[in-house]
C-alpha cells in the first residue's frame, strides 16, 4: 500500500467531481471512501512503534534541497484516520441540503489533499504548502456558501490565518539556512543546536500560525463569526480538522525544533491555554446563538488540548492525541445537530426551541449521545481524553489543572442547559411540526454516536497507535534540554 | 547577439509593412520574428560568448535568460493586441514598431559590458516608450501621461548621466570589467568622486524601477496610457530595469556593498510599505495594478539589496511569475472594460458567473501575486526570501512578510468582486487569442508553481 495513493486520490477525486456536474456529491461521496479505505489498508500494515514508516521522499527543487517527503508515524497516524473518516461523514451530512455545485464537492476534497499532506509531511517546505493549500478551499467554501456577512467575517479569518503563517514560512526558511545539509527535513530540523535567543523568536514564529490556527486566546477573535457564518460544512471542516493542523504542528513541529524556545516561552503559552478554556466556557454561558455557542464551547475545548501538549509529558499528550480524534468527532456531530436545527426552524436562537424530544425521538437520542460526549462523561470518548489531558496538566501543577478542570463542570452547565432549552419543555408552534431525522442525517449521526461510544468504552486501541511515538519525541527533547 | 539585428531589422521590416497597408501582415510578422528572435537567443545559451563590439556588450547566460523572458512577455502583449490598436488609432504599424524599438533598447540593457551601451539602451526603450505613452493624441490622460513620463524620463536620466561621468572620472573607464578592476584593486582609496557617481546611478535606475521615493510618475502613467501599453511598462520595461540594475551591482559594485547596501535598504522598505498601502486605497483596477506593480519592485529590490550567489536566480524566478500574472490582470481588464466601460472593481463583480474561465484565470494571477503555494508568485516569493535571509536580512523579511499581509487585502478586492457579488452582466465574448494567452499564462503560473525546478537551476 503506497501513501502516495491516499495523498493524490482526493485531487483525483476533486477533478472527477468537478467534471461530474448532475453526479457531484456522489462521486466526492465515493472518493471520500475510497480515500478511507486506503487509509485504514495502510494502518493494517501499520506497526505501532515509533518508527516512520510508508517513507517515500523524491527531490522536488533540488536547488534548495526541497524534497517532496511524507511519512506516517504514531503521530500522524491518528489523525489520517481522522481526516479520511471525517470526510464522508462530512459530505454525507450534506445530501439534504441544497448545494449541488460541483466546485463544492470539488473544493472540499481539494482541501482533504492539503490536509493529508500537512499530516504527513517530512518537509518543512512541503508542510507549509500543504498548510495553505488547505486554507484556500476552505476560504472560497465559506465565503462562496456562507452566510450574509461572509465577505467581511472571511477575509478577517483568512488575512489571520495567512498573516500566522507568513511568519512561519520566514522561521522555515531561516531555519533551512542554518541546516547543514541544505535541506527542509525535519531530521535536520531537528539535529539543529541553535542558541536559546534565536530559538526564542524562531518559537513566536511558529507560535504565531499554530496559535491563530487553533485558535489559542487572544488568537481566537476570528473564530466565532468565521464558525457562524460559513456553511455548515464549512464549519464542520475548520473546527473538525482544520484546528487540527495547529495541534498537530505544535507537536510535530514547534516544540521539537525549538526547544529551548519551549523552555523560554511554554509557560506563557500555557498560561493563554488556560485563560483561554476559562474565557470561552464563560463566554459560552451567555450566547443565545446555538452556532456561536459550539464555537466558543470548541475554543474551550481545545484550550484544554492546548494546555496538554505545553505542560510536555506522555499522560497530556496521549490526552491530546486522543482528544483530537474526540473532538473531531463531537464537534461534527454537534454542528450536524445544529444545523439539522437551522434548517428546520429557520432560526439560531436557542430561546425560540424547546420540547423537540416529544416529537423527533431519535434526534433527541443522538443529541444526547454527542452532547455526553462533549461534557466528557464516563464511557463516552471525551472521558478518556480529559482525563488525560487533565492528569498530564495535574503532573505539571496542581493549580492550573484545578482551573483547567473547571472546563468540565462549565461545559456540562451550559451544554445540558443548551439541551434542556431545545430539547425539553413544550413545544410552540414552529417546533411542534419538527420532523425527525431521516436518510443521510440519520445515517452520519448513528456512525457518530456508534463511534462517541466504542472510543469512549475501549480507548485503548487509538491510544496504542501513537503511544510509542509519542514517548520517544518526549525523550528526544527532553534530552536535548537536559543537555 | 543575433537576436538584437533580427528585432531591430524586424521593427523596420514592420514599419514598411504599414506603408504598404498591409494591416493584417503586422502581427503574424511581428510575433514569428519575435519567435525567430527568441530561438537565436536561446541558441546562445552556455555559449560562453565572451563580450563583442570592443567590450560593449557581452551577452552571456543572463542577457540570453533576460532577453528570453522579456521576448516571451512581448510575445503574449502582441498577441493581445489584435483588434485593440486599430481601435484607438489609424497608425497601427506605429504601435508595433515602436514596442520593437523598445524591445530592442531592452536587449541592449540585459546584455550591456559598458556603460555607453546601458546609456543608449536605455535612451531607446524610453524614447519609444514616451511616444508609446501618449499616442491617443486626442486623449487628455494619455497625453498627460506622456509628458509627465518625458520629463521625469529626462529628469532621471540625468542623473544616471552624471552618475555614469563621475563614475568613468574616477575608473577612468565605461567599461564594466574595468571598472569592477578598479574596485576591487582599491580596498581602501577609492576617489569620493566614484562614490557620488554611484548614489546618482542608484537614484537614475530607482526612476526607472520606479522604486520609492523615486515612483510619483508610475501611478499616473500607468493609469493615463492605453492599457496594453502599461502591460508592456510595467512587465517588461520594469523586468528590464531590474536585470540592468542587477548586472551592474553585481558586476561592478558587489564589494562596496557595505556602502551602498544602507541606502538601497530602505528605498526597498519604502518602496513596498508605499505601494502595498498606497494600493490597499485604490478603488481602480488598473491603479491599484500600478500600485501593486511598485510593491513588487520593493520585493525584487531584495535580491539586489542581498547581493549574492541567489539574486539572479530569485529575481529571474520572481520576474517570470510577475510578468504572467500581469499579464493574465492586464487582458481580463481590458476585456472587462470593452464589456462595462469602466476599470473599478466593481466593473467586475459578477464575473465568476458569466465568465468563469476568465474569473478563474484572474483568481489565480492574484494568488501569484499575494504569493499562495502552487502558483509561481510564491516560488518568486521564497527565492527572494532565501536569498535575503542568506545575508541575514531577517528584518528585511520581516518586514517584507507584513507588506505580504498588506497585499492580500487588495488583490482579494477583485476575488471578492468576481465570485461573491451579483451583477447581471451577460457574457463578455473572449477572443482567441485572448482565451491563448490567459490559458497560457495559467499554465505557466501553475507550473511554475507546482514544479519550478526546470528554471531554478539556470544560474
Amino acid at each position: 500500500m503506497n501513501l502516495l495513493l491516499l495523498l493524490f486520490f482526493p485531487l483525483v477525486g476533486a477533478l472527477v467531481t468537478l467534471l461530474n456536474g448532475k453526479f457531484a456529491k456522489q462521486s466526492a461521496l465515493i472518493s471520500s471512501l475510497v480515500t478511507l479505505a486506503f487509509a485504514l489498508l495502510l494502518m493494517g500494515d501499520f506497526v505501532p512503534d515509533a518508527s516512520s514508516q510508508f517513507v517515500v521522499n523524491y527531490p522536488w527543487i533540488p536547488a534548495l534541497g526541497i524534497n517532496f517527503a511524507v511519512a506516517i508515524d504514531g503521530i500522524s497516524m491518528p489523525l489520517v484516520l481522522l481526516t479520511t473518516g471525517l470526510f464522508p461523514l462530512i459530505i454525507l451530512s450534506s445530501f439534504g441540503r441544497n448545494i449541488s455545485q460541483a466546485s463544492f464537492y470539488a473544493l472540499t476534497l481539494f482541501m482533504q489533499f492539503g490536509l493529508l499532506l500537512v499530516f504527513t509531511a517530512t518537509d518543512a517546505f512541503l508542510f507549509y504548502v500543504g498548510w495553505e493549500v488547505a486554507l484556500i478551499p476552505i476560504y472560497f467554501i465559506c465565503a462562496l456558501w456562507g452566510g450574509e456577512n461572509r465577505i467581511k467575517v472571511n477575509m478577517k479569518f483568512f488575512v489571520y490565518t495567512i498573516a500566522g503563517s507568513l511568519f512561519m514560512l520566514l522561521g522555515i526558511i531561516y531555519l533551512h539556512l542554518q541546516t547543514a545539509d541544505n535541506s527542509f527535513s525535519i531530521a535536520s530540523f531537528y539535529n539543529l543546536n541553535l542558541d536559546a535567543a534565536t530559538q526564542g523568536w524562531l518559537f513566536w514564529c511558529f507560535f504565531l500560525a499554530f496559535a491563530i490556527k487553533m485558535p489559542i486566546f487572544p488568537f481566537h477573535t476570528w473564530q466565532p463569526d468565521t464558525y457562524t457564518e460559513a456553511p455548515t460544512t464549512g464549519t464542520m471542516l475548520l473546527s473538525g480538522i482544520m484546528l487540527k493542523m495547529g495541534i498537530y504542528g505544535v507537536i510535530r513541529w514547534l516544540i521539537p525544533v525549538t526547544p529551548f524556545g519551549f523552555l523560554t516561552w511554554g509557560h506563557l503559552a500555557l498560561v493563554l491555554s488556560v485563560i483561554g478554556i476559562v474565557y470561552a466556557s464563560i463566554i459560552a454561558f451567555t450566547q443565545k446563538d446555538i452556532k456561536r455557542l459550539i464555537a466558543y464551547s470548541s475554543i474551550g475545548h481545545v484550550g484544554l488540548i492546548a494546555a496538554g501538549i505545553f505542560v510536555w509529558n506522555v499522560q497530556g499528550l496521549q490526552g491530546a492525541m486522543i482528544q483530537m480524534i474526540n473532538h473531531g468527532i463531537n464537534v461534527v456531530g454537534m454542528f450536524l445537530i445544529a444545523d439539522i436545527l437551522i434548517d428546520r426552524l429557520k432560526t439560531r436562537e436557542i430561546a425560540t426551541m424547546g420540547g423537540i424530544a416529544k416529537v423527533a425521538p431519535k434526534f433527541a437520542i443522538a443529541f444526547l449521545i454527542i452532547v455526553l460526549g462533549t461534557v466528557a462523561l464516563p464511557l463516552t470518548n471525551g472521558f478518556i481524553g480529559e482525563f488525560l489531558l487533565l492528569h498530564g496538566v495535574y503532573q505539571f501543577n496542581i493549580w492550573y489543572a484545578a482551573v483547567a478542570g473547571l472546563t468540565i463542570i462549565f461545559g456540562a452547565v451550559y451544554m445540558l442547559r443548551m439541551y434542556k432549552a431545545v430539547m425539553q419543555g413544550e413545544t410552540n408552534e414552529t417546533t411542534a411540526s419538527f420532523k425527525d431525522i431521516n436518510g443521510s442525517e440519520y445515517l452520519v449521526l448513528a456512525v457518530v454516536c456508534l463511534l462517541i461510544i466504542i472510543i469512549g468504552v475501549y480507548p485503548n486501541a487509538l491510544l496504542h497507535i501513537s503511544e510509542a511515538s509519542v514517548e520517544n519525541l518526549i525523550n528526544q527533547v527532553n534530552s536535548k534540554l537536559a543537555f | 547577439m543575433s537576436t538584437l539585428i533580427v528585432i531591430s531589422i524586424l521593427a523596420i521590416v514592420v514599419l514598411y509593412l504599414g506603408l504598404f497597408k498591409a494591416k493584417e501582415a503586422l502581427l503574424p510578422v511581428s510575433v514569428l520574428g519575435l519567435v525567430g528572435a527568441l530561438a537565436l537567443a536561446i541558441m546562445e545559451w552556455n555559449s560562453n560568448a565572451a563580450p563583442i563590439f570592443s567590450g560593449m556588450m557581452h551577452f552571456d547566460n543572463f542577457a540570453v535568460a533576460f532577453s528570453s523572458i522579456c521576448i516571451i512577455t512581448t510575445i503574449l502583449v502582441f498577441l493581445l493586441s489584435k483588434n485593440y490598436f486599430e481601435k484607438i488609432s489609424n497608425n497601427v504599424a506605429e504601435y508595433y514598431t515602436l514596442i520593437l524599438f523598445a524591445l530592442t533598447g531592452i536587449i541592449v540593457m540585459v546584455s550591456y559590458h559598458n556603460l555607453s551601451m546601458l546609456f543608449v539602451g536605455l535612451e531607446i526603450m524610453s524614447v519609444s516608450l514616451y511616444i508609446l505613452a501618449g499616442i491617443k493624441r486626442k486623449d487628455f490622460a494619455s497625453n498627460e501621461a506622456a509628458l509627465k513620463y518625458f520629463l521625469m524620463g529626462a529628469f532621471s536620466t540625468g542623473f544616471l548621466l552624471f552618475g555614469i561621468a563621475l563614475i568613468y572620472g574616477a575608473s577612468k573607464s565605461f567599461d564594466l570589467a574595468v571598472i569592477a578592476q578598479y574596485v576591487i584593486d582599491r580596498p581602501t582609496g577609492i576617489d569620493p568622486i566614484f562614490y557620488v557617481g554611484l548614489v546618482l546611478m542608484i537614484v537614475g535606475l530607482c526612476f526607472k524601477v520606479g522604486a520609492a521615493p523615486f515612483h510619483f510618475w508610475t501611478p499616473d502613467v500607468y493609469e493615463g496610457a492605453p492599457t496594453l501599453i502599461t502591460a508592456f511598462m510595467s512587465t517588461v520595461v520594469k523586468i528590464a530595469g531590474f536585470a540592468a540594475f542587477l548586472r551592474l551591482f553585481s558586476i561592478c559594485f558587489a564589494p562596496l556593498q557595505d556602502f551602498w547596501m544602507p541606502t538601497l535598504l530602505i528605498i526597498t522598505i519604502l518602496t513596498l510599505f508605499v505601494g502595498n498601502i498606497t494600493a490597499l486605497y485604490q478603488t481602480n483596477f488598473k491603479r491599484m495594478l500600478a500600485f501593486s506593480s511598485i510593491s513588487h519592485a520593493g520585493y525584487m529590490l531584495f535580491a539586489i539589496v542581498a547581493l549574492g550567489a541567489a539574486s539572479t536566480n530569485a529575481i529571474f524566478i520572481y520576474a517570470a511569475a510577475y510578468a504572467v500574472s500581469s499579464i493574465t490582470a492586464f487582458a481580463v481588464l481590458m476585456l472587462v472594460k470593452v464589456k462595462t466601460g469602466g476599470e473599478n472593481f466593481e466593473d467586475f463583480n459578477g464575473l465568476a458567473k458569466s465568465n468563469p474561465f476568465l474569473a478563474f484565470a484572474l483568481t489565480i494571477a492574484m494568488l501569484s501575486f499575494a504569493g499562495i503555494p502552487l502558483t509561481a508568485g510564491f516560488i518568486g516569493k521564497f527565492f527572494v526570501f532565501n536569498a535575503a535571509l542568506t545575508q541575514y536580512h531577517t528584518w528585511l523579511v520581516a518586514i517584507a512578510v507584513i507588506n505580504a499581509i498588506i497585499g492580500v487585502f487588495y488583490y482579494f478586492k477583485v476575488i471578492v468582486a468576481m465570485y461573491f457579488k451579483e451583477n447581471q452582466t451577460k457574457q463578455i465574448a473572449t477572443p482567441v487569442y485572448f482565451n491563448f494567452v490567459l490559458g497560457l499564462s495559467l499554465i505557466i503560473t501553475l507550473v511554475l508553481g507546482i514544479y519550478p525546478s526546470f528554471i531554478t537551476n539556470l544560474f
